[in-house]
């Protein structure tokens, strides 16, 4: 196992994942977070809160969500692959099942107003579609660039009445979106909620988010266990952040016989510096109020990262993720910009699905361990989000790639 | 026991019946040479003492004057290398002024804790305020300091609870920074003086001596928290966006901070 340097030990008392996680922001943001753990773990055991995001769930989001065994993507290898459809879910992604989650106990906790942070924009459409149904006023931070570059999903926030407010400072892109929400929040806290976008951030978010996307891997594991009569060999997904991923996880931690895999955007390749694979290249630092692995230069500024799916584009990792990782349970490889997109294009080619470029770097390490497969192999790949955002920016892609080679 | 440069300025200022007032700069903005210069004008101005920012492109508890300090620091290529440097040759010039740092924990943790207090305590470093770590996940933090000779200062907030403020005032040496208000630093909304019953709670509970920062920038801003009963104030911002105005004219930069910091100072005199 790599390590690049030894964990500090911070002790870490509440929200701890080994030694990774806690709560480190400034003091004035504590009995917010404090209050807000408190609300979850009540929601957590009450009944009536628990039926209402079920039913949400359910009615207005269309869960649950198929379990589809591919049909032609492994055809002459000896693994079956089975994709979790988190693509069918309204608003196109995972991303709603926890913004569900969050503006319910948003709610619960008598707040009026929800600010999020986003990078291509999907976390910010999330949020807007649950901030025109809790009809709370919603403002998501998006940074300069990103709104450039994703200018149709703005127009899809404001079209739910969500206010965009363009940050300038740092790059322009995600890191930056999530500084500038949690400036915002340390004031406005006594009406205010931050509907983080990922499972990570200063506890209690890790946990919250993971336990508003353990859907996932629950009807998953039901799923298979209903179609084969087993678990899967491997369960795979794709890590940014690492919401859909530990989603996935969850129920299979305690499986010992499954193994874990987490796919992080490789981008122009692990040894090129363009990248996002913050486990694999990243070492441990804080970052947005967690304690986990950060992408950061020798003198321990946070780096930019890169990835051709924005989504997945993020310097920091969840800090379950950097204990799964760093104990062994689970394992992080990456898949380069150019895998991705071949696999985006050979899902839509060989089933009929376009699957989101988050989504696809699981697809394109399934196949390569498909393709390596000696006997019969079982896998469960979370398929994130579907690719309709991604369409414009792969048809750039593919014809900028005709005209350099 | 052993007296630290705080507890004597306090009591300097203590029989001269006069408040703190304790500028701050981001070292190395806008470059190393002018930042060095400019901290020689306050306090020459009469600044009596100093919290320095180590720059970081990620200060989630900042506002734009000083994030914008931060990105003109580290685009020259400042890095904590360059701020030990800083803080020697100020230390050299000054040996007797308070020095205090304010900075985020990646910066600690990428050197290693107890490595950072001890390299920051060996060029003549005061004190370390690390804005994102809360009293409640110090320990380490407090335990490493402590070891190696740095005074850690931590926040109170207005929304604090009570049993947090006792920790506060167990732990914090030096001073104990008090916000004038929520949100982040920056004159774009002024502080409010913290009610009287603040500070008479902090000296209760035994605290390092008050100081009040966050939307200060006007000596009635220093006068306010003064008769409330702090120690004295801090101005960030408002020293930083005079930094930022007179960037091609280094006279007229030297000129604005003796001006603010002579005015900020003689209202600190009860």
């Amino acid at each position: 196992m790599v390590f690049p340097t030894q964990a500090e030990v911070l002790n870490i008392k509440e929200g701890a994942f080994g030694p990774f996680g806690g709560m480190f922001v400034p003091e004035i943001l504590v009995p917010t977070l404090k209050s807000l753990a408190r609300a979850f773990e009540e929601a957590q055991t009450d009944v009536s809160f628990q039926r209402e995001f079920e039913t949400l769930l359910k009615e207005y989001a269309g869960r649950k969500t198929p379990l589809y065994r591919c049909r032609n993507l492994a055809a002459g290898t000896k693994a079956t692959i089975y994709l979790k459809r988190e693509d069918l879910l309204h608003g196109g992604a995972h991303k709603t099942n926890q913004v569900l989650g969050q503006a319910l106990l948003a709610r619960r906790m008598g707040k009026t107003r929800l600010i999020a942070e986003t990078g291509a924009g999907q976390h910010g459409v999330a949020t807007a579609l649950v901030g025109a149904l809790f009809k709370m006023e919603t403002c998501i931070y998006m940074g300069e660039t990103d709104m450039k570059r994703q200018a149709l999903n703005v127009f899809r926030m404001r079209l739910m009445g969500a206010e965009v407010v363009p940050v300038a400072g740092g790059s322009g892109t995600l890191k930056d979106a999530v500084n500038e929400a949690l400036r915002d929040w340390s004031q406005s806290y006594p009406n205010t909620h931050y509907l983080l976008g990922t499972a990570a951030g200063p506890h209690p978010f890790p946990t919250m988010v993971r336990e508003f996307q353990r859907v996932i891997g629950r009807e998953a594991k039901a799923q298979i266990l209903e179609r084969e009569g087993r678990l899967p060999d491997i369960a795979m997904a794709c890590v940014g952040g690492g919401s859909n991923a530990i989603g996935l996880f969850a129920e299979f931690i305690e499986e010992e016989g499954v193994q874990l895999i987490g796919i992080e955007p490789a981008g122009h390749g692990l040894h090129t510096g363009k990248h996002g694979a913050t486990l694999q290249k990243g070492r441990p630092g804080i970052l947005h109020g967690t304690y986990s692995y950060v992408l950061q230069d020798e003198h321990g500024q946070v780096a930019e990262s890169h990835s051709i799916s924005a989504g997945l584009d993020y310097p920091g990792v969840g800090p379950q993720h950097a204990h799964l990782y760093a104990s062994g349970r689970a394992e992080y490889v990456g898949i380069k910009d150019n895998e991705a997109l071949e696999a985006f294009q050979r899902l839509s080619r060989e089933e009929g699905i376009i699957p989101a470029l988050e989504s696809a770097h699981a697809i394109a390490h399934a196949l390569k361990l498909a393709k390596a497969a000696t006997k019969p192999q079982l896998f469960l790949v979370g398929l994130s989000g579907r690719g309709d955002k991604d369409v414009e920016h792969v048809m750039q892609q593919l014809s900028l790639g005709e005209h350099t080679t | 026991m052993k007296t630290n440069r705080y507890e004597r300025m306090f009591e300097r200022l203590q029989l001269k019946k006069e408040g703190a007032f304790i500028p701050f700069v981001v070292l190395g903005d806008p470059d190393i040479e002018t930042s060095l210069a400019m901290v020689g004008t306050l306090v020459e101005g009469g600044a009596d003492a100093l919290e320095l920012g180590i720059p970081f492109a990620n200060a989630m508890a900042d506002g734009p004057t000083i994030q914008r300090a931060s990105f003109r620091a580290l685009s020259g290529g400042v890095t904590p290398a360059h701020c030990w440097e800083l803080c020697k040759r100020i230390r050299q010039n000054h040996p007797e002024l308070p020095m205090g740092l304010l900075l985020y924990a990646n910066l600690l943790i990428h050197r290693g804790v107890k490595r950072f207090y001890a390299e920051a305590a060996g060029v003549g470093v005061d004190s370390i305020l690390v804005a994102d770590i809360p009293i409640g996940a110090a320990g380490p933090f407090i335990e490493a300091a402590g070891e190696e000779g740095v005074l850690p200062v931590f926040v109170v907030p207005p929304n604090i609870e009570e049993e947090v403020l006792a920790e506060v005032a167990r732990h914090g040496r030096g001073y104990t920074y008090v916000l004038g208000r929520s949100g982040v630093t920056g004159v774009e909304r002024a502080m409010q003086a913290p009610l009287p019953q603040c500070f008479e709670a902090l000296r209760v509970a035994g605290a390092a001596p008050a100081i009040v920062g966050f939307g200060i920038s006007t000596p009635e801003h220093i006068r306010a928290v003064l008769a409330a009963g702090a120690a004295g104030a801090i101005a960030g911002s408002a020293v930083v966006a005079l930094v930022e105005r007179h960037l091609g004219d280094k006279a007229a930069m030297r000129e604005a901070l003796a001006a603010f910091v002579r005015q900020m100072k003689a209202a600190t005199r009860l």
